[in-house]
């Protein structure tokens, strides 16, 4: 087993190198850079700036220094916040993005999840049907309507909550913020876990522990719901890469200071250093999100194993 | 009707199953009378579609959510029909329980096998689970499974069909039940498993002195096994009695059907100045099995070194169980995989041609496939399935050619031409089969190569698709190779008969050699395990 972690850590190594080397000159190609402002800076301005940041010497210099630099860890100057480096930036971040992203996920497992086996337990029913049909406006609706539409309700109207801010993570302030981001990812969970549910539940085994008279709880969680989690586990591992790396909308609307935005900023003010920055942060997650997905397989179904 | 009496553990009265469904509403079973006495076995005979599983599943409580019942199921005075689950799981589990058809998916996957057999035991007998898992060594030891302590902690994908089974009877053993109910525990096994299944259960109902309620399609287990049968047929009860009064003396028209469903006759000999079609020298295939980084390849020879000729007329059956090599050999000589050794087709060197090659020459050799249901594509119709083959092959025919000989092919096989253009759900099991015997006649084929072809049919089909195909092959001239577990259908059909085990022959000769006087014990084993059920009937005939 831990032969297989590690050779999954290390086969990324090189995934990393591409990832790193595809984005570094794709970024470069985008016309315009970090100090092309819309009043031009003087020109010895613009030399000395060139200077400090290297990007007076040819690409491949540039290139083999950030790569050096990347693997020390150390993602650079940000171009753009001019007095913060990309690890500081990500120190501050990137830690409420996951807070953030983690709570949304564990509640879409849960309530999700849950939907989704009471939606199956009562196939082609009215409760079905709700549920269903939720789930479908759970997803069509997009987070930047369902987000206003909250804050205007329970912020405004009824000041039950703060209608945006972080405040250092307090319960209150994360409330918000959680639901909108958890919403379209309960209605996909549902949906999953209930397809799913309904073909464990025809299953010939669940018949076998009917036919044996075992309890409601462990006919339906025990022998049919572990089956049925598979297909949800293999869709939340890239859902939670998504979802712990920020999200740009949640973030800007609630005035959270996550990663999501640096996505943004860093694209449109071509902060070379950011835009690497996030992507090899979000490449880093999809590739532990992946492997603690074969993981959590290999833990929930013995017919895979890794040894 | 049969007449209950005190000894009566489980009766079903006037029992009525219907189901709901989009297209209206289906009487699987139109008011049906059983009941066992303890410690008899009673078996509920019928071709599929005859209502013997959904009786029992209905007693049970498993049916679909869209059935409905009515009648009474009585269990010591009390019907147990219609009670709430939480009532209904006093009994099942513990006082009645069951044994399924399908012993590959029975059992949970995610589990290991201890922890189900420990399951009703700690649900209805209270037990903690580790003298729950106690005493499943013990039922284990009681099912003879071999290695009990190790396989307790195994799951059900490292165990076969067979060791699966005997963990589902000792599963239904768990509780000291009064009724255990086998919905055809033997059909998807082989014929050795089958029987030694069978001898499993007489042997511990003698010692355990349960009522057993058999369902099965196969008369021969019913005599082998049962004190008082059932027919069943459409939903009804047609014939009850005394197994042996049912097999000697029946009385329904459809009982006496069944009784008549076995293939007989004998092909008759090619005469010695046929040329010979097809050769093999020794033919050998090997599947290379996973194996880690690094570690010695693990090759399994599936083929190994088997040679044979076939002369123009004759048919080759090839026998064996599950997992002998006798499909893999069917698909090396039609070139279809990669192997070794050397196949001759009408004096022309086969092996080692290429895809393109090959294609002139496929039209003259055929395959025909075991499962009806799987290998007709569900989105064309029959017409466009049997003439599909005539578009590779014939290029130069007009649609409207190709149409008149699909319908040629089907009036070949006994079927209305006008159903050509329906789609292959529209049709039965055997009624697809004979499509795909006319999709490979369409193209008038020298060689067909038969993989399992009646296996999946009811026997009384079985027995009409045996007809057509020797029909078939006595109007075409055709050769067989004819690849089958069912020894019963090998023998009606074959000239010559090769034995296959771990990819070798294990003994080849005439089929009334092989099959008057075995020379090896493991094709003694085969044909015991299969005919001794014949020869009984036979006997009592």
């Amino acid at each position: 087993m831990h032969r297989y972690v590690l050779g999954r850590l290390l086969s990324a190594i090189p995934t990393l190198f591409l990832i790193v080397t595809i984005s570094f000159f794709l970024i470069r190609i985008a016309p315009g850079g970090p100090f092309d402002l819309e009043r031009p800076l003087e020109a010895k301005v613009m030399e000395n700036l060139n200077k400090i940041y290297h990007l007076d010497e040819p690409l491949w210099n540039q290139y083999l220094l950030y790569l050096k630099s990347i693997v020390q860890l150390d993602f650079g100057p940000s171009f753009y916040f001019r007095d913060f480096s990309i690890n500081e930036l990500f120190a501050q971040s990137l830690p409420i993005s996951i807070q953030l992203g983690l709570t949304a996920l564990c509640l879409a497992l849960v309530v999700g999840g849950t939907l989704g086996v009471i939606a199956a337990l009562r196939q082609n029913q009215a409760t079905d049907y709700t549920v269903m049909a939720a789930a479908t406006l759970g997803v069509t609706i997009p987070n930047f309507v369902v987000a206003p539409i909250l804050t205007l309700i329970l912020g405004v109207w009824l000041g039950w909550l703060p209608v945006g801010g972080w405040n250092g993570g307090a319960f209150v302030n994360v409330i918000l913020p959680v639901v909108t981001l958890a919403l379209p990812q309960i209605a996909v969970v549902a949906r999953l876990t209930r397809g799913s549910m309904i073909e464990a539940l025809r299953s010939n085994h669940v018949r076998t522990a009917r036919a044996y008279g075992l309890t409601g709880y462990m006919v339906i969680v025990v022998h049919a719901l572990r089956g049925a989690i598979l297909p949800v586990v293999s869709y939340l591992g890239p859902a939670a890469a998504a979802l712990l790396t920020g999200s740009v909308v949640i973030e800007t609307i609630f005035g959270i200071p996550g990663i999501g935005r640096y996505f943004v900023q860093g694209a449109l003010n071509r902060d070379y250093t950011l835009v690497m920055g996030t992507v090899v942060v979000v490449a880093c997650f999809v590739i532990l999100f992946n492997l603690i997905v074969d993981l959590l397989y290999a833990l929930l179904d013995p017919r895979v194993r890794y040894d | 009707m049969t007449n209950e009496n005190n000894k009566t553990v489980l009766s079903i009265r006037d029992l009525k199953v219907e189901f709901t469904t989009a297209t209206g509403t289906v009487n699987a079973v139109r008011g049906v009378d059983i009941h066992v006495e303890a410690g008899e076995t009673v078996a509920i005979v019928g071709e599929s579609g005859s209502g013997k599983s959904q009786t029992m599943m209905a007693a049970m409580g498993l049916l679909a959510s869209n059935g409905r019942t009515q009648g009474e199921v009585v269990y010591e005075d009390r019907n147990i029909l219609g009670l709430p689950i939480s009532k209904l799981n006093d009994i099942r589990g513990k006082k009645i329980t069951m044994i399924f058809q399908e012993p590959m998916t029975s059992l949970d996957p995610l589990y290991t096998i201890g922890r189900q057999l420990a399951e009703p035991m700690v649900v209805h007998g209270g037990l903690s689970w580790r003298k729950a898992k106690a005493k499943a060594l013990d039922l284990l030891k009681l099912v003879n499974i071999p290695e009990p302590e190790r396989k307790i902690k195994a799951y059900p994908y490292e165990m076969s069909g067979g060791q699966r089974q005997r963990v589902m009877i000792a599963m239904a053993l768990a509780n000291d039940p009064d009724v255990l109910i086998a919905d055809e525990p033997t059909t998807a096994l082989d014929v050795t498993t089958q029987a030694q299944i069978l001898d499993l259960l007489r042997d511990l109902q003698k010692r355990l002195g349960m009522a057993v309620i058999f369902i099965t399609h196969d008369l021969g287990i019913v005599r082998r096994i049962s004190d008082r049968v059932y027919v069943m047929k459409t939903g009804e009860v047609v014939e009850s009695g005394e197994t042996a009064r049912i097999f000697t003396q029946p009385e329904h028209p459809y009982t006496k059907m069944l009784l008549d469903a076995e293939p007989t006759g004998h092909k008759l000999p090619v005469p010695e100045s046929a040329p010979v079609l097809l050769e093999a020298q020794k033919v050998e295939v090997e599947f290379e099995l996973d194996s880690g980084f690094l570690q010695p390849k693990h090759v399994l020879r599936a083929v190994d070194s088997i040679s044979f000729s076939l002369r123009k007329g004759q048919t080759l059956g090839i026998v064996g169980e599950s997992g002998s090599g006798k499909s893999t050999l069917g698909r090396a000589v039609l070139n279809l995989l990669p192997a070794g050794g050397r196949v001759v087709f009408h004096g022309q060197q086969i092996s080692g041609l290429d895809r393109t090659a090959m294609r002139a020459i496929r039209k003259d050799m055929q395959l025909i496939f075991q499962d009806p249901f799987g290998s007709l594509s569900p989105r064309m119709t029959v017409g466009q399935i049997i003439s599909e083959g005539l578009l590779v092959h014939e290029p130069s025919l007009s649609a409207k050619d190709r149409d008149l000989r699909a319908c040629q092919a089907l009036e070949e096989v006994s079927l209305d031409p006008v159903m050509r253009n329906r789609y292959p759900h529209e049709f039965s099991g055997g009624q697809r089969q004979r499509i795909a015997i006319a999709r490979t006649m369409v193209l008038k084929p020298e060689l067909v190569v038969l993989d399992e072809p009646t296996s999946a049919l009811d026997r009384t089909i079985q027995k009409q698709v045996v007809e057509l195909l020797r029909n078939l092959q006595t109007a075409n001239d055709l050769t067989y190779l004819f690849i089958s577990h069912d020894l019963a259908v090998v023998r009606a059909l074959s000239d010559t008969v090769m034995v296959m085990q771990h990819g070798k022959v294990v003994e080849a000769g005439t089929a009334d050699a092989i099959f008057e006087a075995p020379k090896q014990d493991y094709t003694r084993e085969l044909i015991g395990a299969a005919m001794l059920t014949q020869q009984q009937m036979m006997e009592t005939a």
